[in-house]
């Protein structure tokens, strides 16, 4: 028999029915090479005694036949999720001796189906970046790194890394501009950042909470199908969470692509796009075309001006979000000081990282008076042209086909990264407009580069027509036959 | 809109962080950088377009005005770096 931690959440939960073993064994056996594993820095918090006692009730209620949707299915859950008296950091410091008194709603739907938690994961620090290398634990290693160690990608590069070694039979991850399909993509897993409002964001660390979303990291289509039907659906507890039934998301998978159209925006493939991202794209269209859709081009003019609205927007909202760390209620104060503005300006300064300091101050510039017409009312402007873009698309399309990244995962400490904050940001490329517009949008690994890395093609969907995602994702995994890690 | 070194150390103010003043003229220049590439955005006209706050266009719920939760002084000082007398306790700023 293959090793138990290799097994999809589908075939775990199979054989935990059937008990060809139990919670218990299987937990034991991910807490195993947990600890096997370190050198990945995948989790930030190990919770294995919560793990043993949650895996026992659910062998108890597999025993009784009052077993729930995933029972007994252990999983990793990104550390921005505020989890009931386990440390929940952000991957800063500012927070890095927080214990919450509350769960966050999308942790507590997961345990109300009886899930497992083995741990907080890492993350770039409140999520903002994307190679996971912002973290204040330290960057975690891409499972597919050769010679020398690669980024997983970020900012939930501790899920897709959990995932894609097998540490986790899933995990969840948040995405404010692609920080669940990036590293999903440089990891040769899945992931789906659900509509805005799907999930509810009530007990997730906030970081932008206009474009802010949960979602899962699985290791396939039918997992996120399971995991996103468990963690989605109206919370009282947040405004913006959206009042719509949650459908059966694995019961879309059996659908069929003849009759849709699936649009391709022209452009997504600017002049110099990587010739291996345009043929695999080309390839994905194809795998499509042979089962019966439509392929037809189509046009995101606003394209362009994606990334640097979303670089007024974000840092803005973030600024504002962040400005609860003040080293009074919880969290890390700077020792020493005498005036109240000392210990603020010394616990934020000692407490927050590079690119949060920065994403802080840009945020702050952007919205403070005289700038705020020019940078972020302007910004707020070419958001509604990029989403209503969309919207154009899709009138003449039901699903649009993109690359998720234009590159594969890269080396930890890039010094071209490293020097200039805007080389980072521009590997968003592909994913920050989704945010914009709010819509739902899927990963899934295409297929390998020349190097032996993966690549990802995401799909986006119509407003809370995840499921039509859900049924095309599933005929490109069946074609593209990507083998994980 | 270049900044200059001032607004630079204005702006770390009102975040309520620091920039060592051998680190200004370094930031100064990122943030231009940054801000230089923002300004890709005046190539578009604006003036009639509805600014988007948020994709979601449902109106807000109203709910009853009953307490949803409390009690929970304890919990809610549990992680605060110092209290006392049942409060969270802040250096004197009174002098």
């Amino acid at each position: 028999m293959t090793d138990i931690t290799e097994l999809t959440v589908s075939e775990a939960l199979n054989a935990l029915k059937k008990h060809e073993f139990t919670s218990t064994e299987l937990t034991e056996a991910y807490l195993r090479r947990m600890e096997d594993n370190r050198q990945y820095n995948a989790y930030i918090t190990e919770s294995a005694d919560t793990a043993m006692e949650q895996a026992k009730e659910a062998d108890k209620r597999y025993a009784a036949g009052t077993n729930r949707a995933l029972e007994g299915i252990p999983l990793g859950i990104k550390d921005l999720f505020c989890t009931k008296n386990i440390r929940t950091t952000a991957a800063s410091h500012i927070l890095d001796n927080f214990i919450p008194p509350y769960e966050s709603t999308v942790t507590q739907n997961l345990l109300n189906d009886g899930a497992v938690f083995l741990g907080k994961l890492n993350l770039d620090e409140f999520a903002m970046g994307g190679s996971n290398e912002t973290s204040y634990f330290g960057p975690v290693i891409n499972p597919w790194s050769k010679d020398k160690p690669l980024v997983p990608g970020g900012s939930s590069g501790g899920s897709a890394a959990a995932v894609a070694a097998h540490l986790c039979a899933a995990a969840t991850g948040t995405d404010t501009g692609g920080s669940i399909r990036e590293p999903a993509a440089f990891c040769g897993i899945t992931g789906i950042k659900p509509t805005y409002g799907r999930c509810s964001r009530y007990g997730i660390v906030a970081f932008a909470s206009s474009l802010d979303q949960a979602g899962p990291i699985a290791q396939d289509v039918r997992d996120c199908a399971i995991l996103l039907k468990s963690m989605a659906g109206f919370d009282d507890k947040d405004s913006t969470s959206c009042e719509v039934p949650v459908p059966d998301y694995e019961s879309f998978m059996n659908g069929d692509v003849a009759g849709l159209t699936i649009g391709m925006p022209k452009e997504y493939r600017p002049e110099g796009l990587n010739p291996e991202v345009a043929a695999y794209w080309d390839k994905a269209a194809e795998y499509l075309k042979a089962r019966g859709a439509k392929i037809k081009e189509i046009s995101l003019p606003h394209t362009k001006y994606a990334l640097a609205t979303y670089y007024v927007l974000a840092p803005a909202e973030a600024s504002s979000n962040l400005a609860r760390y003040d080293g009074i209620r919880y969290g890390f104060r700077a020792p020493g000081q005498q005036h109240l503005d000392d210990l603020y300006i010394n616990t934020r300064t000692q407490g927050f990282g590079a690119e949060v300091r920065r994403r802080i101050m840009i945020g702050t510039y952007v919205l403070s008076a005289g700038y705020y017409d020019a940078y972020f009312l302007k910004a707020q402007k070419m958001r509604r042209l990029i989403h209503d873009d969309f919207m154009n698309a899709f009138k003449e399309c039901d699903v649009i086909l993109t690359p998720t990244s234009p590159i594969t995962a890269f080396p930890i400490g890039d010094e071209s990264m490293l020097q200039n904050p805007i080389n980072m940001y521009l590997n968003d490329v592909f994913t920050v407009s989704v945010n914009l517009a709010g819509l739902p949008a899927f990963s899934l690994p295409i297929g390998l580069s020349a190097e032996g890395l993966p690549y990802g093609m995401q799909l986006i969907g119509k407003p809370f027509d995840e499921g039509t995602l859900f049924n095309v994702a599933a005929k490109l995994e069946a074609d593209a036959k990507f083998e994980r890690k | 809109m270049a900044i200059d070194n001032l607004t630079v150390k204005q702006i770390a103010f009102l975040s309520r962080l620091k920039v060592e003043d051998e680190k200004v003229e370094a930031t100064k220049e990122e943030f231009n950088k940054i801000l230089n590439w923002i300004e890709e955005l005046n190539e578009v006209d604006t003036d009639k377009v509805e600014p988007l706050i948020s994709v979601n266009d449902t109106v807000l719920r109203m709910r009853e005005d009953t307490v949803a939760s409390g009690n929970c002084k304890d919990e809610v000082l549990k992680n605060a770096p110092a209290a006392e007398y049942d409060y969270f306790a802040v250096p004197k700023v009174v002098e």
